[in-house]
């Protein structure tokens, strides 16, 4: 069903952009790159793959701003597109029979104890091998603090699906009861 | 940014706090790519609706057109009347809808602005209207009432123009820079291509003037559903040079004291014609790799004799006379026919169709829509068909129905929209289970599989996709493949493909070429009469010192593949023809290699077989439902030698021109001084009756090469 949008600077800076205003885009650009190239590191877990998928995008939003039209939010459109360019490298990837690049050293909270750095960076892991329909979900949720309407319309899910491959990922990671803690 | 509590919420992993920052060079560069790449695209929309040269409009008029000269020619030969009789109905029918994508001029109606676009694009056999026999005829008032009504064609129009005025002027103004892309498409750069003919310059401006003052939706005129576009978009991304095709090296001149047995799988394929066709029409040449001169040749109807044995499916036609572009070689040319089927068997038809949103571009999705829906309205009321669609959401968009209720079926395909990206989707799994359902060992089973070349049916990896078709085709359901746009165009893959599914690799570019793949050429199209069609041919030392096959450089075989059954080759559809060409050069002309020194007691040229046969031609095949091969051969000799080109029949002149013209593109190494007004010389007195125009249009496609650019140049 066709949702109002309440005019919010990002939809008209977009707009405009797509009606050719650069300035517009530009702004839009500057104000969205940290968290598009942020959403590219959850999804690469690898610097080097992150900035090339960050360029990628860029190119990618320059050539197709034109068709932007207003019906969803502008960071909805944006995480499609970078979602859907993860997906096709993840698929390159799994062809070419490479796991997936993490950073061991970064993903963990500096401060954090070494036994629960360990933790932590096992969970990650474990997250990056789910399939990925749910490894997708966690990433958008509970990585990158989307709530669960924003990540179901990028993922072109219902809110139901969504909670349902949250639920069965946690449930995949659940630990042991010997392990320690179970974060996500 | 609300986290669900759960007894498993964690502290947020991955913060951003963690993660490291982004470089800061590469942030400039990074807004700098994205703000050129926004600025070629915004100019992009810009020359389109100030209406300067855009050739791709040029292809699908001229191909329209030619679909409307087609109807209205007549002294065909008899298998075509059978499918003209029923084209005739449906394509009014078909054309009529569509027609509102292709063409807003209103001058178009009038017979003066026609017939000069005619004559400047095709040629003076248009003008020709030769007398028509019984129920073919239309009559000029039919031909006036069709282009009126494509002229007028808010009347026929029927997608949904609601979404469309509801939008505000400033959206409609994004909208209309959109369908002046999806107009101009994503090919080839406007400023810097000469078009030929200037009152196809004239219709182009006018024709974007109308678009702009337009107040409906372009999107809308275009026959996309605006429900179509999609948020994750992928039209007007990335769509030129991406072309894939795979590399050939030319088949070389072989000694035939080294090598005198020649191997070579069969290949009735017409893609790499269409495609460099609409290269061509485009004003660029087309790549080397993209040109396969067997398929040029085999793209043209030749009316071979028939094979007089009921029995076998083909004879072999054979005739060498001297070679146009070196008069001390010879060609030899070898010519199949197979025989038309007198009662068509049962088709139980899955249509496997891409529908991600980068086939959302009139020469896509809009096509082939139009294309199948003429298939649709030739077959029989027995006939089963299918459509599964792959793209974001992969699905059975219409279970094996039969043509009885043919209304069902086309409502399916009228509802097909472009949207999504191509992710996955079992698409091809899916399509072969319904294929399976309802397989029919009286019937022909084929999947048909259309794309412009995004292959993501749910295996993506090419090896495993290959594998899995192979299986099925042994299992007796074959895969035919169309092509569709281009610069995405993945030709290597789809050949691969329709190779491992003893299938058809076709190229659609226009309605009329989908009408001659799909309708007229259906029945070859869909009703195999041989497989594994493999040709050997040995040639004699003692008459032949050289010899060089044109063509076929991707359905090379080894010798000992000849006689195993095991080595798939290609099919032979109800009423194909097929053709190969050789050049040799005789023993006692100038040949191109030195004797050799050193093996004058050689052990094949020791103790030849005293014979004035020049080569000895063998062919390979299996009856579709048969594993073992059978074998037909002949000697080719004396009696098949012409003195002079002038004794062989206007066929085989054609042919030759093709072969020259296929050669010139791809370097012209081995034609010597032959140049394209030598191709048109030959070609032009070598028509015969085309009754479909296709070898006037050849001639003049190779004019329209005289004067292409070398490269395409990029937006």
């Amino acid at each position: 069903m066709p949702e109002t949008i309440a005019p919010c600077p990002d939809t008209t800076l977009a707009t405009q952009a797509a009606a050719g205003d650069r300035a517009a885009f530009a702004a839009l650009l500057n104000r969205h790159y940290d968290g598009l190239y942020r959403m590219a590191y959850r999804l690469c877990g690898h610097q080097q793959e992150a900035e090339d998928l960050t360029q990628d995008i860029c190119i990618q939003l320059g050539q197709c701003i034109g068709q932007y039209r207003g019906e969803a939010r502008f960071t909805t459109w944006l995480y499609r597109l970078v979602v859907n360019r993860a997906k096709d490298r993840w698929r390159q990837q799994k062809r070419r029979h490479t796991q997936p690049l993490y950073d061991d050293l970064i993903l963990t909270d500096p401060a954090a104890s070494p036994e629960q750095q360990a933790i932590d960076r096992d969970n990650l892991r474990q997250v990056t091998l789910l399939p990925e329909k749910l490894r997708l979900a966690v990433i958008l949720v509970h990585w990158h603090g989307l709530n669960h309407a924003e990540a179901a319309k990028i993922l072109k899910i219902s809110e139901g699906t969504l909670s349902w491959r949250l639920h069965e990922a946690r449930r995949r990671l659940r630990p042991s009861p010997a392990k320690g803690s179970d974060k996500l | 940014m609300i986290h669900q509590p759960t007894e498993n919420a964690p502290e947020k992993p991955m913060a951003d706090s963690i993660i490291p920052a982004a470089d800061r060079q590469r942030r400039q560069r990074n807004i700098d790519l994205a703000m050129s790449a926004f600025d070629d695209s915004m100019k992009k929309n810009q020359i389109a609706t100030q209406g300067s040269q855009n050739t791709r409009r040029l292809s699908i008029m001229e191909g329209w057109i030619a679909a409307l000269r087609d109807w209205t020619k007549g002294n065909m030969t008899m298998e075509r009347k059978y499918w003209m009789a029923t084209v005739a109905v449906g394509a009014l029918a078909a054309i009529a809808v569509p027609s509102v994508m292709m063409i807003q001029h209103p001058d178009f109606g009038r017979t003066g602005a026609k017939q000069s676009l005619d004559q400047s694009l095709i040629g003076a056999s248009v003008q020709q209207q030769p007398a028509i026999e019984g129920k073919d005829r239309f009559s000029r008032d039919e031909e006036q009432r069709t282009i009126n009504s494509i002229a007028a064609p808010e009347q026929k129009f029927d997608a949904p123009k609601e979404e469309a005025a509801s939008r505000d002027k400033k959206q409609s103004i994004t909208n209309e820079a959109d369908a002046s892309n999806f107009i101009a498409g994503n090919v080839v750069a406007s400023s810097s291509v000469a078009i030929p003919a200037a009152p196809i310059q004239e219709m182009a401006v006018r024709r974007v003037d109308t678009v702009a003052k337009s107040a409906s939706s372009p999107a809308a005129m275009l026959q996309i559903a605006p429900a179509v576009v999609d948020d994750t978009l992928v039209t007007g991304y990335q769509d030129f040079g991406r072309d894939q095709f795979r590399h050939i090296d030319q088949n070389p001149i072989r000694l035939v004291a080294e090598a005198p047995v020649s191997t070579f799988s069969i290949d009735v394929d017409t893609a790499s014609y269409s495609f460099l066709r609409r290269q061509i029409l485009q004003g660029v040449l087309p790549a080397k790799d993209a040109v396969r001169v067997e398929e040029m040749i085999n793209y043209f109807p030749y009316d071979y004799p028939a094979p007089t044995n009921k029995e076998v499916p083909f004879e072999p036609t054979v005739a060498v006379y001297p070679s146009p572009w070196n008069p001390t070689n010879k060609l030899v040319h070898i010519g199949l026919k197979g025989h038309q089927i007198k009662e068509k068997n049962r088709t139980n038809l899955v249509f496997l169709l891409d529908v991600s949103g980068s086939m959302n571009s009139p020469d896509k999705l809009p096509l082939l829509k139009n294309a199948l829906r003429l298939m649709v309205d030739n077959l029989s009321p027995d006939d089963r068909v299918a459509i599964v669609v792959y793209a974001g959401a992969a699905g059975t968009v219409l279970d094996s129905t039969t043509i009885k209720d043919k209304q069902k079926i086309i409502a399916a395909l009228e509802n097909l929209s472009a949207g999504g990206s191509t992710a996955g989707g079992e698409g091809i799994r899916r399509a072969y289970d319904l294929a399976k359902a309802n397989f029919d060992a009286n019937a022909v089973n084929r999947v048909i599989l259309a794309t412009d070349g995004d292959f993501n049916v749910g295996i993506t990896d090419t090896e495993e996709l290959k594998g899995f078709i192979e299986r099925q085709r042994d299992s007796g359901i074959f895969l035919s493949v169309l092509g569709f746009g281009s610069g995405n165009y993945n030709d290597a893959l789809m050949q691969t493909l329709a190779q491992n599914g003893n299938g058809v690799a076709a190229y659609i570019d226009t309605l009329s070429e989908a009408r001659k793949v799909l309708v007229e050429e259906a029945s070859s199209t869909l009703y195999p009469i041989a497989k594994d069609v493999k040709i050997q041919i040995e040639f004699n030392p003692d008459q032949v010192a050289e010899y060089r096959l044109i063509g076929y450089e991707t359905r090379m075989l080894n010798r000992a593949d000849f006689n195993n059954d095991k080595i798939d080759a290609g099919e032979i559809g109800a009423g194909h023809t097929v053709t190969a060409l050789y050049e040799i050069t005789p023993v006692g002309a100038t040949a191109q290699m030195d004797e050799l020194r050193y093996q004058t007691d050689h052990p094949v040229t020791k103790k030849p077989v005293k014979t004035s046969e020049l080569a000895f031609l063998k062919l390979r095949y299996k009856l579709p439902n048969e594993n073992k091969s059978r074998l037909i051969d002949r000697p080719i000799g004396p009696k098949d030698v012409k003195e002079s080109l002038d004794q062989t029949s206007d066929d085989i002149r054609f042919a030759a021109s093709v072969a020259g013209f296929g050669q010139i593109l791809t370097g012209g190494q081995f034609t010597g001084n032959f140049n394209y007004d030598d191709v048109i010389k030959l070609a032009e007195k070598a028509k015969g009756i085309d009754s479909f125009g296709y070898r006037a249009e050849f001639v003049n496609l190779v004019r329209l090469a005289k004067q292409s650019a070398a490269i395409a140049p990029q937006p």
